[in-house]
């Protein structure tokens, strides 16, 4: 038994009642990365010092009168894109080795204000860039259900630590699928808020118009309670909106009846492995079980989706990452005699395989004579995407189908084959192409691997989201299963 | 036969301010040929009445008052700087 099999609203109890300290927390979240952080690799750097004087201050707060945010005083683990002051954050990247951010990102601030405490920076797909951690320039990352495999991406690490029980949770975020597709792989949930839903100010940016940060964590009630905190517009960010944010853990009631559903034949066609199926369907049962009804829709343009993304996400991506030219910070070659040589030897030099790659595709779709033919059209293919959404939640309140349509594969297995690997995302890029939220939750397993079950919803409705996931949770018993490190 | 040649990606390689090698070009030749031929797919659609999307969600520009604050401080800024000098960012020689 580990502290953090207590939930979040569990773990806020005990620190009230004195039963356990924050202190006692933060030494069980490194005890824990002492155990098993060998094999499982998720972490990047580790802030012990700074977090065990943090939760002595804490500590000291509170045995001088009531703290009543739920976060008070727990270890949290961040995604090493996410900027956190006097704390490396290198996005897994050696042209970022030794950066050492001078601010906070907003989520960040806002963690901080809740009380939270950072337990270290979390591994990744370099930039953000891949769907199995691979990506990393500096080390893999296991999946906590088989070590062999990989934990997914690119929010990696952030998923294994939280499968391993290194931390009660952890940020990661998403541009077509990195937070939701990792979940599934580790079995934990993931949450992809809408766009804007999340200040992205700090988030170094991979692909801006997609790009949210989320939270992944064991239930869907701690899921909820990370989500207030780090929600709501940002005056640092413009395209934060500007919406009230609701009592996310007050919707969750439990009470889905007469919830309609849609569910894509798209998302349960070819290429979707048969267990995967199974599980789902099996979901939808329980579903209806507690008083929802489905039905199957189309939609249609799905099958262009991973094409309109991996143009629009990398012209994106090319822009940039432009601003890694070794002048303001981050690694700077020793081979240069002139500037551009310089610009040219540091980025060649600092950044890897995948990351050159999609700058390639970028700068090609984005440069003179092709722009129409492959950024505008796919910007205007990513209209037809939306549109299919909204038609389809015109008369649904929710979209279900697979995270992923196999569980997580061996490492080394898709290395080779860039568009192999691409097609991995292909059930969670039109939701980060349309800009809704989606959560991954459990639901099943195959040959000893977590499935994921993706709900989707409409702009701003995360409530129903979360209401649909926590129902469906609280009739089976998957997140309650651990894997054995 | 790849439609993008090795020139090509030299010239989107010069663009991206990437040294490649030979090799290196030769690989995202047939890796991009791959990519933008599956990307093609996009042609079997007729977009031509269809507004590409500039913002995903319904927003137009975000204003605010022009109200100056201080920025970060200098020492900060340069904290992370492979070379500085003199309070600047130092970079090798711009011309020859």
């Amino acid at each position: 038994m580990s502290l953090f099999d207590h939930s979040v609203q569990e773990l806020h109890t005990l620190l009230q009642k004195k039963e356990v300290s924050v202190s006692d927390l933060v030494d069980e979240s490194y005890r824990r990365i002492g155990e098993v952080e060998e094999k499982v690799q998720a972490f990047l750097t580790l802030n012990e010092e700074q977090a065990r004087a943090k939760a002595k201050e804490l500590d000291d707060r509170l045995a001088k009168g009531e703290e009543t945010n739920p976060l008070f005083g727990l270890p949290i683990g961040i995604k090493d894109n996410i900027v956190t002051k006097g704390l490396r954050t290198t996005c897994a990247s050696k042209i970022l080795y030794n950066f050492d951010p001078i601010y906070d990102a907003t989520v960040m601030e806002r963690l901080h204000a809740a009380g939270a405490i950072t337990i270290g920076k979390l591994n990744m797909d370099e930039f953000a860039m891949g769907s199995s951690t691979e990506n990393s320039g500096f080390q893999l990352t296991r999946n906590p259900w088989d070590v062999e495999r990989v934990p997914g991406g690119s929010s990696g690490g952030s998923a294994a630590s939280v499968a391993a029980g290194e931390v009660p949770f952890a940020l990661g975020s998403d541009t077509g699928g990195s937070i939701r597709q990792p979940a599934a792989f580790c079995g934990v949930v993931g949450l992809k808020p809408t766009y804007g839903r999340v200040s992205r100010f700090g988030l170094v940016a991979f692909a801006s118009s997609l790009d949210q940060i989320g939270p992944i964590t064991r239930t869907v009630e701690d899921n909820a309670y990370l989500l207030q905190a780090i929600a709501g517009v940002d005056p640092m960010d413009s395209t934060s909106a500007n919406v009230p944010v609701p009592n996310y853990v007050e919707a969750l009631t439990g009470d889905i009846k007469g919830l309609k559903i849609a569910v894509p034949k798209e998302y349960l066609g070819e290429g979707v492995d048969e267990g995967v199926r199974q599980s789902v369907l099996a979901a939808l049962a329980v579903l209806e079980k507690l008083g929802a009804a489905w039905e199957e829709v189309s939609l249609p343009h799905s099958k262009y989706a991973l094409a309109t993304y991996y143009l629009l996400a990398s012209s994106e991506a090319s822009a940039n990452l432009a601003r890694f030219d070794g002048v303001r910070y981050g690694y700077r070659t020793d081979n240069a005699k002139n500037l551009i040589d310089m610009y040219k030897l540091t980025r060649s030099e600092g950044f890897g395989a995948e990351v050159k790659r999609r700058i390639m595709l970028g700068t090609f779709a984005l440069s003179s004579g092709y722009y129409d033919a492959y950024y505008k059209k796919a910007q205007k293919v990513r209209t037809l995407i939306k549109r299919d959404f909204e038609n389809v939640f015109e008369q649904y309140d929710v979209i279900i189908g697979p995270t992923t349509p196999t569980p997580a594969f061996k490492i080394g297995e898709k290395t080779n084959d860039p568009l192999t690997m691409y097609m991995n995302d292909i059930l969670t890029i039109p939701v980060n192409l349309a800009g809704v939220p989606a959560i991954s939750v459990p639901c099943g397993f195959v040959d000893g691997l977590p499935v994921g079950l993706q709900i989707i919803g409409k702009h701003f409705d995360e409530s129903t989201v979360y209401r649909v996931a926590h129902a469906f949770e609280q009739a089976t018993d998957y997140h309650k299963q651990k894997p054995v490190l | 036969m790849s439609r993008i040649s090795i020139d090509q990606v030299k010239h989107v390689a010069d663009l991206a301010r990437l040294a490649i090698t030979d090799e290196e070009a030769e690989m995202f030749a047939k890796q991009l040929d791959a990519i933008i031929t599956f990307a093609e797919q996009l042609n079997e659609l007729d977009t031509e009445n269809v507004p590409p999307t500039s913002h995903v969600l319904d927003m137009r520009n975000v204003m605010r008052e022009d109200i100056p604050e201080p920025g970060l401080p200098r020492e900060e800024v340069l904290k992370n700087a492979p070379d500085q000098q003199d309070g600047q960012f130092r970079v090798p020689a711009i011309l020859e």
